[in-house]
């Protein structure tokens, strides 16, 4: 563990009366604080703020983001994240100033290229789903999810069903599909994968019924395979009245290639911060948008950005009709508002300058190679580990240290040993059904040789496993900080920094 | 492993013990030792009563949160306090200060139904 002051934060550096910027002189009279603050509201005494130049912010921000590993970076195999290259003309496009600049309030007429680019994204968005309408409010996947799961709720109580009270979901899923259904007020019903991976369709009949209100499915699932059964579960889900959710974590298999609604799903949930090639990892801003069937139309949270037919029909530019594209807020049958305003808007001009950039070749080789990239690392692998599921893998694959695990070496020894090497962490200890997951997603970003590489990392670890397995439960030895405390750092967490103290106040984590 | 002689088991790897009023529970060597370092543990409240087979209480570790089943029916009578503060006793005694909650007497049937410990030995060395 390092020494605090290796790493200062910025409350420990500064000095006081150091600063980056006047002010300019008050150009109107002062009027004291408590004659505009009410006095209950009023500190007694000033907030201790660090004292800094402008300089010592800058060197403090970028020695923190050189201790950072991010795609940008090195290798990010970090199974069902999507850690694909984020072209960097998408960063470009939405810091125009037509876009970053504007202000959620702004007259129609003043934003109708932002109204004109979410009316066309939702447009790639449904063609790309196999579906007619969507919203892109949700600010990320489990939101999402939620709204997909609002959506479904809304649909069978309309339809004299909101007796349906049960969310079926399969054991590889991930756990934000149970917690989303509980959220929604739904009892969850866990169904059993098979012997291939895929939902067990026998045991899938006996759960489904008139209770069912809808199942949901990623496709490619957790485990990088196909649902080979998916027609003959979206007819059982379908003739016993529920509706079928598309968790899209694993889009990037399937983009251009085949499309959910064609699979018979009903509602599509899409996570642009992976598939469409926006940065994340470090927290977001995300943005999950929901893609629907036509039947779930009239529930879709407010507001929907329309187009006025008229002056479309009558061919007028955009210039003569100020206000074509329009914010609809008159739907009577919507769950309402997710979100405050529109979404995550600059994540939708990312994705839009991605999808655009792309058109639908490069959508679809996109999706191809990032297949061929987990099918090549799969099978170099497995001379070394454990492959649970032998199948033809789409863009991410599930493999088990469970011969390690012999020697002493878990699937968390060789995902931190892999920081050494300079590789980010698959995720690990995931799909639960998998014992000693690794869970590894290349992406269609990287090249063949940085594949080999990481073969050849991987194929050193298996070798140190067997001869030097001390090495491996202590790594990492090269990054920053060394092995944490993962289980110190669960039960007795430290949230708050206190002045003067080495370690900050314990707080319990309940 | 230690699968000690006196207590029987599930399949989902909770132990029972038999005393006057009712029966112990916690989970085996075998689950503590899957599930890692524990840090947190979300037990029932007394009086709460469960069918065999239901989720009883919760199992954090810093790989997972896992379901502890109802190896049987029966109503809770106590809860293991401790657990609140200290998870780790499950890690650290989990067939002593780390059981987890305490059933009224169950059905005679139920109990029967339970693995002996060479049945579970078997099932966690296969």
């Amino acid at each position: 563990m390092p020494r605090q002051n290796e790493f200062p934060l910025l409350m420990e550096l500064g000095a006081p009366g150091r600063r980056a910027y006047l002010l300019p002189q008050l150009d109107v009279p002062a009027r004291p604080i408590d004659e505009l603050i009410p006095s209950p509201y009023l500190r007694s005494e000033p907030a201790p703020l660090p004292e800094l130049s402008e300089l010592e912010v800058v060197r403090h921000y970028t020695g923190l983001s050189r201790r950072n590993h991010g795609v940008d970076v090195g290798f990010y195999p970090l199974g069902s994240c999507t850690m694909k290259y984020n072209p960097k003309v998408n960063e470009d496009l939405a810091f125009l100033p037509g876009f970053a600049s504007l202000h959620p309030y702004q007259p129609e007429e003043t934003v109708q290229g932002a109204l004109q680019l979410m009316y066309e994204l939702e447009q790639y968005l449904c063609e790309i789903a196999g579906l007619q309408r969507a919203t892109l409010t949700p600010a990320a996947g489990a939101h999402g999810e939620l709204t997909g799961l609002m959506l479904i709720k809304a649909y069978q109580e309309d339809r004299g069903e909101g007796h349906r009270d049960e969310i079926i979901i399969p054991d590889s899923a991930h756990g934000t599909n149970p917690a989303s259904a509980a959220m929604c007020g739904y009892k969850v019903v866990e169904v059993k994968s098979n012997d291939r991976g895929g939902v067990c369709v026998d045991a899938l009949r006996e759960v489904v019924g008139p209770q069912t209100a809808g199942l949901m499915l990623t496709n490619p699932n957790t485990l990088g395979l196909f649902e080979e059964d998916i027609l003959t579960i979206s007819e059982l889900v379908h003739d016993a009245g529920g509706l079928l959710y598309y968790d899209g974590a694993n889009a990037n298999a399937i983009m251009g290639k085949c499309r959910p609604g064609d699979m018979g799903f009903d509602v599509v949930h899409f996570n642009l911060h992976k598939t469409f090639s926006t940065p994340h990892g470090g927290g977001g801003p995300g943005s999950g948008p929901i893609v629907v069937r036509e039947s779930l139309i009239p529930f879709l949270p407010v507001p929907v950005v329309e187009r006025r037919e008229e002056a479309a029909q009558a061919g007028a530019s955009l210039e003569e009709i100020p206000s074509q594209f329009f914010l609809d807020f008159d739907r009577p049958k919507s769950i309402g508002k997710v979100k405050g305003f529109y979404g995550n808007f600059l994540v939708l001009v990312r994705a839009y300058a991605y999808i655009r950039s792309m058109g639908p070749e490069g959508l679809r080789l996109a999706s191809e190679d990032a297949v061929l990239s987990a099918n090549y690392l799969m099978r170099g692998l497995s001379p070394f580990f454990d492959l649970p599921y032998d199948r033809t893998c789409k863009h991410e694959f599930v493999i088990s240290a469970r011969q390690q695990k012999a020697e002493g070496v878990t699937a968390q020894d060789i995902a931190k040993r892999l920081l050494d090497y300079g590789v980010h962490a698959p995720t690990v200890y995931f799909p639960l059904i998998v014992e000693e997951a690794l869970m590894i997603e290349p992406t269609e970003t990287e090249s063949k040789a940085a594949l080999d590489a990481f073969l050849e990392v991987m194929f050193r670890i298996a070798e140190e496993a067997k001869e030097s397995p001390q090495g491996l439960t202590t790594a990492p030895h090269h990054t920053v900080v060394g092995r944490l405390d993962e289980t110190q750092a669960a039960r007795h967490p430290v949230v708050r920094w206190q002045q003067g103290t080495e370690e900050g106040t314990p707080n319990d984590h309940r | 492993m230690s699968v000690p002689a006196n207590l029987r088991y599930a399949d989902s790897h909770e132990w029972v013990k038999m005393e006057d009023d009712g029966v112990i529970v916690g989970v085996t060597d075998y689950a503590q030792s899957e599930m890692g370092d524990i840090v947190f543990a979300e037990l029932p409240p007394v009086g709460a009563e469960y069918e065999k087979g239901e989720g009883m209480a919760v199992i954090e570790s810093v790989k997972a949160v896992s379901d502890i089943y109802a190896p049987v029916g029966g109503t809770v009578i106590a809860v293991n306090e401790a657990l609140v503060d200290s998870p780790e006793l499950v890690n650290d005694d989990c067939y002593g200060d780390g059981w987890l909650v305490k059933l009224s007497l169950p059905e005679k049937v139920e109990l029967d139904e339970l693995l002996s410990p060479e049945e579970y030995e078997a099932q966690i060395e296969a």
